[in-house]
């Protein structure tokens, strides 16, 4: 009823339009606002392609509060508002006026929801929007929102702002945007002709879409002579872009499988321990950067946030290597040089930890957020590199150089070696054996507490975390050779590496299951694996 | 130490003795409701919640008197997400608990591996979880959706509201995902779909490394064609494929990926931000504004002693599941298997959105389709609906072999899969 009278206000308004231009777009823009709160979502994408043809000032105030989710019809009288949120109720403001309407709490008001249609035409007009702000960052995201969603209607846009744009670098985006707008449509054959030539070097899949279809649909025969020429270039380069990106992809599944192997490489490949809490350890770690993270959301303030990953790690290095010297002391260390029994305690004690997190935090996934300096992706020579994956791969490096480093160079590193490659000797020379045992066992699972950090960026957070990476942390291990650090490094690598070649031709499952026969039939050929220890130590 | 450890397995033998030697002492007259959920292992982060939807609802029924007079009891086991141990357990309830009937199962292998022992000792399962069809038991009623009552809705919203004309079938690689995925592509096929237009993908049991099946993806959608991602990636899966979507910068508005297994629970372990927009088809959201749904949610709270406890549409199956079975118990004034199946055809429940499911003669019920959008807050915001609801077909006509086959356990069918029915009617009737 409500929604009728204001209709028909709205038609009252525009009846009276004539009468009084200067309100004219007010009133038409009052109208195209009430549309918005309509059950059918077609109706109500209706009216935002109105507000966006409307050019009122207030369009994208409106516009970016139904973006947000601010946007809402009071419930008595529906009228449309925006809300703030202060304390318990919203503080409200007439959408089409911006008039301060009172305050109401979110029981009384109804959320105008945007649906994804919607949300792309707001994205559009706020793009477009964008092409004049006075922030240049703004004006190269409202390009590359042309370029990525080209349309002809975009054209005469981006040539208003071709006009008055002074930086070379939004220049060259718009100069790009435009090109692949005329391509879209209703350029001139010259104009087509020269938008062939600037997107010639593209290596974006979208573009390349468009030129393809420009080569197969394009009116003009020099045009779709141009495009398919243009066309086998960036197919040319392509080929290679594809393998540069299987690399990398490769680099960055092998970081991943490194830093799940490597706490292994020290607890199994040095000690001799076949640990299968090994993935428990690296779920505590996931689980310490979730509880870090709560504590930074609760005590510290926003802007803080995103350094929790940094003071997450050494508190998964304590947390993990705590537990694991609490393992050793406590189980292991009565079954040494008993593989079976080890291999059943470990089991026994991976369930009991998962259990134990699973009563305390509960069965289900929890939320680990990535910090804004860990979201996103970069391009670089036209790879799409996301940010994560990088920050893994050179945390992994971070973490391998330093754990070579702790070994090769500082006493309790020559300790821990002396120990594993003669224990008698060792214990002959006055080292504690039993102690330097404890703190190995320590460090390699503090060390996978740190990979767990890592991981929650990536995956999930839930008790059986470390059930994913159990086999795959073996697995490397005994391929790159027990007890060789950088066979785990070179190990995890290649495994890395040729997965990733592999799934493109054979889809993820098969690559799974081939990459497991190659390393059998590797240690048919070599036993010790990749980095095979000599000497006299080796039993 | 070692006295101290001793002392304490005793104490806890006994503790065990106790609970066991105390059961019979009530259980005589209780009836006894079983839940065969996985408590630990990788299902218990979904199947937890159902157990705990169980427990609410038949400690509810109690508080209103119980059921024929009798207190209910809920003997829960713990089938640890190990299929085989599911088929042990059913077989634990059936013979040595005497339950009157099982709400159970999560996954599909975990109910083909029930299927022969509530067949064998003429058992009654409830199964809520939505599932890939091409099956009907006599003892089994299902109350998830089968793919007609999710995936065709799905596809349907896709090809006509958002003029989707290339196609991504991504899923684990299990028999729920390559059953949909057959149906749905013969169903795209059918509906003028070009098979180039089609890419479809397997990944294993928790994938987690999404970066090549991503970048693969958006090439696919850039043909120029509108593009979504059906996705009947499981659980686990899920986190880091959305994750890598966010980040790989494919948005809902290029590539919308509409999910068959991701619920409000799922969501509740992701950052939703980057993934507004996503859809998801099922047959109930938490979000739905109904008073029947205010209530249980409001009931789910106070039981969990939790308001951020999330609700999803397995349990709302669960509550249709349970209140028919109550219902059809009443009306048969027994527990017995035969005379409550007997009973449950035509029973008639409100659901959580506002409608009234029934239960079919072919072990499915009535549902409405509902496709939602992932909002900021971790709910979805329904954009479609079925218009009524839709029954559940037991057997899809998309595949060939299935087609023919028909599943209605009255008379004259009398059976799950059969071609014509199994009783003639009687000579000079």
């Amino acid at each position: 009823m409500s929604r009728i009278l204001a209709a028909l206000g709205v038609l009252v308004a525009l009846m009276f339009a004539p009468l009084a231009p200067a309100h004219a777009d007010d009133a038409a823009f009052a109208a195209a606002v009430a549309g918005l709160d309509q059950k059918s979502f077609p109706k109500r994408a209706e009216a935002v392609a109105t507000l966006g043809t409307l050019g009122h000032a207030r369009t994208e105030t409106v516009l970016r509060a139904l973006a947000d989710g601010t946007l809402f019809a009071r419930k008595e009288d529906r009228q449309v508002v925006i809300g703030r949120l202060s304390g318990d109720a919203y503080s409200l403001s007439d959408a089409a006026t911006g008039a301060p309407a009172g305050s109401a709490p979110s029981g009384e008001l109804a959320k105008i929801i945007a649906n994804n249609q919607m949300r792309g035409q707001i994205q559009d007009i706020l793009g477009r929007f964008l092409l004049f702000s006075t922030d240049a960052e703004d004006r190269i995201r409202a390009a590359d929102q042309v370029l990525s969603n080209p349309d002809a209607s975009a054209v005469a846009q981006v040539r208003n702002a071709l006009k008055t744009e002074n930086e070379p670098a939004v220049r060259q985006r718009l100069e790009r945007a435009l090109a692949a707008a005329l391509l879209s449509g209703g350029g001139t054959t010259e104009e087509r002709l020269a938008a062939v030539q600037t997107l010639g070097n593209t290596n974006e899949p979208a573009l390349r879409g468009l030129i393809q279809r420009t080569a197969a649909n394009d009116a003009d025969d020099a045009v779709r002579a141009a495009a398919t020429s243009a066309l086998a270039a960036i197919d040319r380069r392509l080929v290679f872009l594809d393998m540069g990106q299987n690399l990398v992809f490769g680099l960055s599944l092998g970081s991943v499988l490194l830093l799940a192997a490597i706490g292994l490489a020290i607890t199994f490949g040095v000690m001799g321990v076949i640990n299968m809490a090994h993935g428990e350890m690296i779920m505590l770690g996931a689980y310490t950067t979730f509880v870090v993270q709560q504590a930074f959301r609760a005590y510290l303030p926003p802007d803080l946030f995103g350094l929790y990953l940094v003071v997450a790690v050494p508190m998964a290095f304590v947390v993990a290597g705590a537990v694991g010297v609490a393992m050793e002391r406590s189980v292991i260390r009565f079954l040494y040089g008993r593989p079976l029994e080890t291999l059943l305690a470990t089991w026994g004690i991976s369930l009991m930890l998962q259990q134990a997190i699973r009563s305390s935090f509960g069965a289900t996934n929890r939320e680990v957020a990535n910090p804004a300096w860990m979201s996103g992706a970069m391009d670089f020579l036209g790879l799409t590199l996301t940010t994560n994956r990088i920050v893994i791969i050179i945390f992994a490096a971070a973490v391998v150089l330093a754990l070579a480093a702790f070994l090769r160079w500082s006493a309790m590193g020559l300790n821990m070696r002396a120990v594993t490659q003669n224990r008698s000797m060792a214990a002959a020379m006055g080292i504690p054996t039993g102690r330097v045992d404890a703190l190995t066992f320590g460090l390699g699972s503090g060390i996978a507490g740190v990979a767990g950090v890592a991981l929650s960026q990536v995956s999930n957070v839930s008790p059986s975390l470390g059930q994913g990476y159990i086999v795959d942390s073996f697995m490397v291990v005994v391929f790159g050779g027990v007890g060789s650090l950088w066979g785990t490094v070179v190990g995890a690598m290649s495994l890395g590496i040729v997965n990733k070649f592999l799934e493109p031709y054979s889809g993820a499952v098969l690559a799974k299951i081939l990459v497991l026969v190659i390393i059998i039939l590797f240690i048919q050929k070599r036993p010790r694996g990749l980095f095979a220890l000599r000497g006299r130590f080796v039993e | 130490m070692k006295k101290t450890l001793r002392s304490l397995a005793a104490a806890t033998a006994l503790a065990a003795v106790g609970a066991v030697s105390a059961l019979p002492a009530w259980a005589a007259d209780t009836i006894k409701v079983g839940i065969l959920h996985s408590l630990s292992g990788t299902m218990a982060i979904s199947e937890t919640t159902l157990k705990d939807a169980m427990l609410m609802m038949i400690d509810d029924l109690n508080k209103q008197g119980g059921l024929l007079g009798k207190q209910v009891e809920p003997v829960v086991v713990d089938p640890a997400s190990n299929w085989p141990l599911f088929a042990e357990k059913a077989r634990e309830l059936l013979e040595k608990d005497k339950v009157d009937v099982m709400f159970g199962c999560w996954t599909s292998v975990s109910r083909k591996s029930v299927l022969p022992v509530v067949e064998d000792l003429n058992g009654l399962l409830f199964y809520p979880v939505q599932y890939e069809g091409e099956e009907s038991s006599r003892n089994v009623f299902y109350t998830g959706a089968a793919p007609n009552q999710q995936a065709i809705p799905a596809v349907d919203y896709l090809m006509n509201d958002l003029g989707v004309k290339r196609w991504v079938l991504a899923g684990t690689d299990y028999v729920y995902p390559r059953t949909t995925n057959k149906i749905l592509e013969q169903y795209l096929i059918d509906k003028g779909v070009a098979p180039a237009d089609i890419m479809v993908n397997y990944t294993p049991f928790g994938h987690a490394d999404w970066q090549t099946i991503v970048s693969d993806v958006k090439k696919f959608g850039s043909a120029g064609k509108k593009t979504a991602v059906v996705s009947t990636i499981n659980g686990d899966a899920n986190v880091p494929f959305y994750k890598e979507l966010a980040n790989q910068g494919i948005k809902a508005n290029d590539i919308p990926v509409v999910a068959f297994s991701v619920g409000e629970e799922e969501l509740a372990g992701i950052d939703t931000k980057p993934l507004v927009g996503h859809l998801a088809a099922w047959n109930y959201f938490m979000s739905e504004d109904s008073p029947a749904n205010a209530a249980f949610i409001k009931k789910w709270h106070a039981f969990t002693k939790d308001t951020k406890r999330v609700t999803n549409d397995p349990m709302e199956a669960h509550f249709i599941g349970f209140n028919m079975w109550v219902q059809a118990v009443r009306q048969a004034g027994t527990t017995d298997v035969d005379a409550v199946r007997q009973a449950m055809y035509g029973q008639k429940v409100a659901n959580l959105t506002g409608g009234v499911s029934e239960m079919m003669p072919n072990h499915h019920i009535t549902k409405p389709v509902l496709i939602g959008e992932i909002q900021p807050d971790g709910q979805f915001a329904t954009v479609w609906q079925t218009e009524g609801l839709v029954a559940g077909d037991a057997w899809s006509d998309f595949i060939p072999e299935s087609k023919k086959l028909n599943a209605d356990w009255t008379y004259p069918w009398v059976c799950g899969n059969c071609e014509k029915p199994k009783f003639a009617p009687l000579a000079g009737m």
